[in-house]
């Protein structure tokens, strides 16, 4: 069940170049899941804006997003103050199945802002007992975020698309060293990234979270529709089944 | 403060209702409120067959409105009277089915179809949609085929028919006779203005079929603008739309001459949004003078 809420903003601090993470409090942070977004209304603006859970504060009833600016209302958000409060509904869209998968090597594959729900996953894999490698890309080093925090998840690469840190190049440069099995791998990131990554990893089990421009963003409007890849005259919708898939079950456009 | 208003086949506690395709067939927004709140509910575009629709990005924001062009994907009307339509039941609330089609026949195709439901109370009518027969040109923008396929839906519909009117036209007052020509018993008021939007980085459309509707307050004024010379026209009943997000709004439409509204885009932002301004409306008709609705039609026109 989605709510809406209106949820103080406990800190907004920058933390890569205009990349922002936010602490919110909500009575219901603990029902939110990794993988699962929130959808944000901004003053002036028709549409909500979807924001991954990036971690949860189970305990202070907090939960963290961390995102980008990337335009008009990304820009208008970072700009929110701490005490502002912000209308949010969550929790929504579907969430990766840790509960059910019995695995022992994970590994994380993120692209830039979609790296903030993998740091959720991580956290909730480790505390399972599941060892976590992380590989995170980024455009350059001014960009990079959270890669502390990752490491005391586990092993963690970071590429960055000019060179100026850690490996140059894209994600799956490193993916192709690694030589320990896994059992399952996540990924969150643009499109082309998912796209080489799902066909890098083809003889692996995987999951990908996908990003689409939303109307609704709680299943009614259709504007979020991505193909079933064995029956391409059928559609899921990323708010609603998604943003969280099987990595063969829908068609990567 | 009596809001019910009474129209071909809809009884309505009060006069507000969710827009075709924003509200899906209402599951999504149950799990908001208790939908038996609502004076009714259009549900989704129906077709003949399961529609796909366009590819994505299919919706876009825009200054006090969005963009879309969903190409009316739903089931086909054959799975949406069987799997969606029978949850609304447990409802109080009357629930109005959207048609649409490609050509005369589909229209009438999916008017028999719905003939087979039991959950519904009327029928709008789409004219929207461009007919794939005569060059893809909108049914809604010539009269001679609005008029057409509303005289063939009412000759095999049980239910009453509200023609959904496009904005798309340079004299709408045409359109509406028209199709009351062709037998509507009402109409339904605005659909979408067609729109683009330009995506600066990647220079192009950012909507895939580059064209989509424009909704929203945006179009507020042009939907009262229309209503108004429809109105002064004809006696004809109308649920009004366009841009509705308060009660004043809609109260802004009632004296345009709608006898009721539908409220679209407006559940995006606030999935509350209908709920909150059936409560507030009485407030603002008494704030205004008003003993009822009935009282506030068509109140609004200089003699
Ligand atoms: C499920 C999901 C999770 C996401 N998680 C994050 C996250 O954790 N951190 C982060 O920085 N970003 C995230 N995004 C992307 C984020 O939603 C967009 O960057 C943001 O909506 C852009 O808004 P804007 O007003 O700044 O841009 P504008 O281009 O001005 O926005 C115009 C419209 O397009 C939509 N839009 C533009 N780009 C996207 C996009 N990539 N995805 C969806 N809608 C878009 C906007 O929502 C708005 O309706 C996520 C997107 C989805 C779908
Ligand atoms: C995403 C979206 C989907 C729509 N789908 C339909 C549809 O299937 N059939 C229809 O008659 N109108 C459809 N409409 C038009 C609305 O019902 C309404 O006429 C229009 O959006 C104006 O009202 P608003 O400004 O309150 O949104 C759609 C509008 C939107 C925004
Ligand atoms: S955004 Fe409306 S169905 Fe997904």
């Amino acid at each position: 069940m989605i709510n809406k809420q209106l949820l103080p903003i406990e800190h907004i601090r920058e933390i890569a170049e205009e990349t922002f993470e936010v602490v919110l409090h909500s009575e219901i942070s603990a029902e939110l899941k990794p993988g699962q977004f929130v959808h944000i209304a901004l003053h002036g603006h028709m549409l909500r804006r979807p924001v991954s859970v990036a971690d949860v504060d189970a305990n202070a009833k907090t939960f963290t997003i961390i995102f980008k600016i990337f335009g008009e209302g990304t820009r208008a958000l970072s700009q929110y103050q701490q005490g502002d409060n912000l209308d949010v509904l969550l929790p929504c869209g579907s969430y990766y199945p840790v509960e059910s998968l019995s695995l022992d090597h994970a590994l994380l594959v993120g692209g830039g802002i979609g790296v903030p729900p993998l740091y959720y996953l991580g956290k909730t894999l480790q505390e399972k007992g599941v060892h976590v490698t992380s590989v995170l890309g980024f455009q350059s080093k001014s960009q990079v975020f959270y890669e502390k925090q990752f490491q005391q998840l586990g092993d963690t690469y970071i590429a960055t698309n000019d060179g100026s840190y850690g490996t140059q190049g894209f994600v799956t440069d490193i993916i192709q060293q690694l030589d320990e099995p896994i059992d399952y791998y996540f990924t969150c990131g643009p499109t082309p990234m998912l796209k080489a990554v799902t066909n890098q990893l083809q003889d692996e089990n995987g999951y990908i979270s996908l990003e689409e421009r939303m109307g609704c963003g709680v299943g009614t409007c259709y504007a979020c529709v991505v193909p079933l890849r064995q029956n391409p005259k059928e559609s899921k919708k990323i708010c609603k089944d998604g943003p969280v898939f099987s990595a063969n079950e829908v068609m990567l456009q | 403060m009596n809001t019910t208003v009474n129209i071909p086949g809809l009884s309505l506690k009060n006069p507000v209702m969710p827009a075709s395709g924003c509200f899906g067939f209402g599951k999504e927004y149950s799990q908001f409120y208790d939908l038996s709140k609502l004076g009714a509910i259009i549900v989704k575009a129906a077709t003949g067959e399961t529609r796909y629709g366009n590819t994505t990005p299919r919706v876009a924001e825009t200054s006090s409105g969005m963009l879309n062009a969903i190409g009316l994907q739903n089931p086909g009307v054959e799975r949406i009277v069987a799997e969606e339509l029978p949850f609304l039941r447990t409802y109080e609330t009357s629930v109005i089915a959207n048609v649409a089609g490609s050509t005369v026949e589909e229209y009438v195709k999916v008017a028999n179809g719905l003939n087979h439901s039991v959950d519904i109370s009327a029928l709008e009518l789409n004219i929207s949609c461009p007919n794939v027969k005569e060059g893809g040109v909108q049914f809604g923008t010539d009269p001679e085929l609005a008029k057409e396929v509303t005289y063939k839906v009412k000759e095999v519909s049980r239910y009453p028919v509200y023609v959904k009117l496009s904005p798309n036209v340079s004299d709408i007052t045409t359109m509406a006779k028209a199709v009351v020509d062709g037998g509507a018993d009402g109409l339904s008021m605005i659909n979408t203005l067609t729109g683009m939007q330009m995506n600066l980085k990647q220079r192009k459309p950012i909507i895939a079929n580059q064209t989509g509707g424009l909704s929203g307050p945006a179009i507020k004024p042009i939907a009262i603008r229309m209503i108004y010379q429809v109105r002064q026209m004809m006696d004809v009943p109308i649920i009004g739309m366009g841009g509705i997000v308060t009660s004043e709004d809609v109260l802004e439409f009632l004296l345009a001459g709608a006898n009721a509204v539908a409220v679209g885009t407006a559940n995006f932002q606030n999935p509350f949004a209908c709920p909150e301004i059936i409560e507030q409306l009485p407030k603002t008709l008494h704030q205004y003078g008003f003993s009822s609705v009935e009282d506030a039609i068509g109140k609004g026109h200089v003699t």
